[in-house]
């Protein structure tokens, strides 16, 4: 097992040289820094000076990969690419273009509402997609489960933006209950962080509900659960117990998969609702067109993704005991 | 001469080359029983057959959207040439001119004959009032709006139902006809047969889906000739004509980003599988790290790096249009090189299985070369994963354009998208009394458009999948392969 660990983290290693190489091809081999330069500081009115002064701040005025003018191993590292690519392995991820500040400590204290969103979400709406698939499959062919299916093709049809402005709407505006946007510090904050939970998790329900059913339908008709009904099981017994243990495995695939995507939604949730945690970051970059921050997000994002894919082989190994890496 | 000059935007000519596609698999198909199939299995299914009028409806708004040209007017004395105007139209505009051309000064909500603020009027005697001024088209015949407005409304609704009625007849007739005659029955029998449940087709919820289509769009255009039936947007545009707009954006995004996606995830999935050893090692290195980036963020990346090639070019993008255009295009490019790792995963995993297949291996004994082995025995083989692919990604891509416009990634502001419809009404929600109008008309035309692709494409991959078996009444048959379907498709 540990084997199998250290061999996929070895693995990682060039997927994340990738990331790096295409991220610095886009931002400093398609547009020269020359271009990102005017474009910072206005297409029009631009002398050649303030440009090379805004390089010159942010290092971009150095050689791209290979610095003659230095000796040693300098020739390497006083570079564009071993500044702005190489350093990003380190977790060095430098100042942000637009106001300096260092992109490390940013990220290290935004994570944290990030996470207080994100978490909830992953964590309750596991279990709640679960049982309401289970629920469906326990009344499964009848109206109910009918009616379940329906109101989940159409609960996947609408935009998540739209549960959003909803939710926004009716609990902040018409009930007063929570404050439409905003975050405070420690644990008052959770006034804030309620709506975007639930919003989070009523927006997964129709994808999530419906794809967990049909998973527990495969299920249901193996050998192993007409045993368990013929030696007198309980229907939520089988259901809670043989089908859904057997039913994790594809599950877990689908949640890790579904990882990238929580990023997307937490872009957009956290703008909404005005938590300072590394989504409305990334928006604000994108806004601001910082690049380093953008940047950096790539690559954080790449590294995350990647951790996910070998936490779910090693998830794989405590859902089923039959599944070795050996 | 022309009275005008046709134009060909980029995201025009990839419709074309679309339409050409469809057409081209259209004719091959009906060539041969094992393609036509699973379409007539599509045709069986009751969600499928709901969604397919809707669908068509939107296609055809899309179409006619899709034909640009710029108005012309006649050379002057003197003058051999004609004079374009600088607007690019596009049929559909021509046929919904009212809608363009009737703007308000600002916000109006739906069947509105005053604005939605108060403004100084001055009134005929000279003294000035804060007053809900007229609004210059919106209910402009009625005398007094007051009185006259709700029977004005329930006339031309009565008009539109009288219309829609005649036209709803003349349809279910020329279908149950062509019904009739393919079954070989009288037109009585096949309504006999429809009646008992003795018909192969829904043709019943097909004809209620597109009575009920053809009713709301003939009462939307029946009322939106002297009304604003989704009000009007901050600068006095009729929401009614951006929600219509908008759905070209969608469909483009929705279709032409396949187009872009299938050569990388076809060529490079069955090569991959095909082929094994190295080049499997570096296609499989190449969709790894590409799906490791996070889409939305990659998709940022690039277009704030296309963003500054187009500040730093003003010259090559002449019009707003052509700017618009041209963004469009390149986000279903990046949205095409985001999304083709998944499909092209599903293709080397099949590949890898049929190249074991004993008529691959005996068209390798009789020396037919890699690329016809390829071409021939691959391919159609593992058509039925393009096309499930192509259908299921659609409404994701529809939904995501909206999030993209948001995160300010997405199309050119200047562009009708239901994206930058949410974007702008949003900003609106905080006013008193609200402005509702844009974000309902853009969650119905959404949800209208999404649900019927989704409901259409649950049909099409229980048609195409052959791992799933024919579900019958009684007892449940396993349906496996819905997942690893559903899967692949959101993975991609």
């Amino acid at each position: 097992m540990l084997r199998y660990i250290i061999r996929r983290i070895l693995y990682a290693i060039p997927i994340l040289i990738g990331v790096n190489l295409i991220t610095f091809f886009l931002f400093f081999i398609v547009n020269t820094p020359d271009d990102m330069a005017r474009m910072q500081l206005g297409v029009k009115r631009v002398t050649p000076e303030a440009i090379e002064r805004w390089k010159a701040e942010r290092g971009y005025d150095r050689p791209v990969a290979w610095n003659a003018a230095e000796q040693g191993m300098a020739k390497l590292t006083n570079t564009i690419f071993f500044d702005h690519s190489v350093r990003l392995f380190a977790f060095d991820f430098g100042a942000a273009e637009s106001d300096g500040r260092d992109i490390g400590h940013e990220i290290s204290t935004r994570m944290w509402p990030s996470l207080a969103i994100a978490l909830p979400v992953f964590v309750v709406g596991l279990l709640a997609y679960v049982s309401f698939a289970l629920l469906l499959v326990f009344f499964r062919a009848t109206a109910l489960d009918t009616a379940g299916v329906v109101m989940c093709v159409i609960a996947m049809s609408i935009s998540g933006m739209f549960y959003i402005i909803g939710g926004q709407y009716v609990v902040s505006k018409l009930w007063n209950l929570v404050p439409i946007s905003g975050f405070g510090d420690g644990l008052s904050a959770w006034r804030f962080l309620v709506l975007p939970v639930v919003v989070g998790l009523a927006h997964g329900l129709g994808e999530s509900g419906r794809w967990y059913r049909t998973i527990f339908l495969e299920e249901i008709n193996r050998d192993y659960v007409r045993t368990a009904r013929a030696k007198g099981l309980r229907e939520s017994r089988v259901l809670f117990r043989h089908v859904l243990r057997n039913g994790l495995i594809p599950i877990l695939t689908g949640v890790v998969v579904a990882i990238p995507s929580l990023f997307i939604g937490s872009l957009v949730t956290e703008s909404f609702f005005g938590i300072p945690g590394l989504g409305s970051y990334t928006i604000e970059a994108i806004n601001s067109q910082d690049f380093a921050v953008v940047r950096s997000m790539v690559f954080l994002g790449s590294l995350l993704y990647i951790i996910g894919l070998i936490l779910t082989d090693i998830s794989y190994t405590l859902a089923d005991p039959r599944i070795r890496f050996d | 001469m022309l009275p005008f000059k046709p134009i060909l935007l980029w995201t025009d000519m990839l419709v074309l080359l679309l339409i050409a596609a469809v057409i081209a698999f259209v004719v091959r198909a009906r060539q041969h029983e094992h393609l036509r199939a699973p379409w007539r299995k599509v045709a069986r299914s009751t969600g499928g057959m709901i969604a397919a009028p809707v669908l068509l409806a939107f296609l055809a708004i899309g179409f006619l959207d899709s034909l640009h040209f710029q108005r012309g007017t006649p050379p002057e004395k003197g003058q051999t040439d004609m004079r374009y105007g600088p607007d690019v139209l596009s049929v559909l505009d021509i046929l919904v001119e009212h809608l363009r051309i009737h703007q308000e000064r600002s916000f109006s909500a739906p069947f509105a004959t005053h604005a939605h603020s108060r403004e100084t009027i001055t009134r005929p005697d000279g003294s000035q009032v804060r007053d809900f001024p007229r609004l210059r088209h919106g209910g402009s015949h009625l005398v007094d709006p007051e009185t006259d407005r709700a029977a004005d409304i329930g006339r031309r609704l009565l008009r539109a139902v009288g219309i829609s009625a005649v036209l709803g007849v003349l349809v279910s007739v020329a279908v149950v006809g062509t019904y009739a005659r393919r079954r070989g029955l009288s037109f009585d029998g096949a309504l006999g047969a429809m009646r008992d449940g003795d018909v192969d087709l829904p043709i019943g919820p097909m004809l209620v889906s597109t009575l009920l289509l053809i009713t709301t769009f003939t009462m939307l255009f029946a009322l939106s000739g002297v009304y604003h039936v989704f009000g009007t947007d901050k600068v006095g545009q009729d929401v009614f004509y951006l929600t219509l707009k908008s759905i070209r954006t969608a469909l483009v995004i929705g279709t032409a980003t396949t187009l872009v996606m299938l050569p990388f995830a076809v060529t490079l999935g069955m090569l991959a599988g095909y082929f094994r050893g190295r080049v499997d090692d570096a296609i499989q290195y190449l969709y790894t790290t590409l799906s490791s980036i996070p889409d939305v963020l990659l998709i940022a990346a690039a277009v704030l790096m296309m963003q500054v090639y187009m500040d730093t070019h003003p010259e090559i993008f002449d019009s707003v249009t052509r700017r618009a255009d041209f963004r469009l295009t390149f986000l279903c490019i990046i949205l095409g090189v985001t999304s083709w790792t998944g499909l092209c995963r599903l293709l080397r995993g099949e590949t890898l299985k049929l190249r074991e297949q004993e008529y691959v291996l005996a068209a390798q004994a009789f020396g037919v070369s890699h690329f016809r082995i390829l071409l021939r025995h691959i391919l159609p083989n593992v058509f039925h994963l393009v096309i499930i692919t192509t259908v299921l990604k659609f409404s994701g891509l529809v939904l995501a354009e909206a999030v993209l416009s948001y995160v300010g990634v997405g199309v050119d502001p200047a562009m009708n998208s239901f994206g930058t419809m949410i974007n702008s009404a949003r900003l609106e929600m905080a006013r008193e009394p609200i402005v509702w109008w844009s974000l309902a008309a853009a969650f119905a035309f959404m949800l209208l458009l999404v649900l019927s692709a989704n409901l259409f494409a649950d049909a099409v991959r229980d048609a195409f999948d052959p791992r799933i078996r024919p579900v019958r009444r009684g007892p449940r048959v396993k349906r496996s392969g819905v997942a690893p379907a559903r899967r692949a498709a959101e993975a991609a």
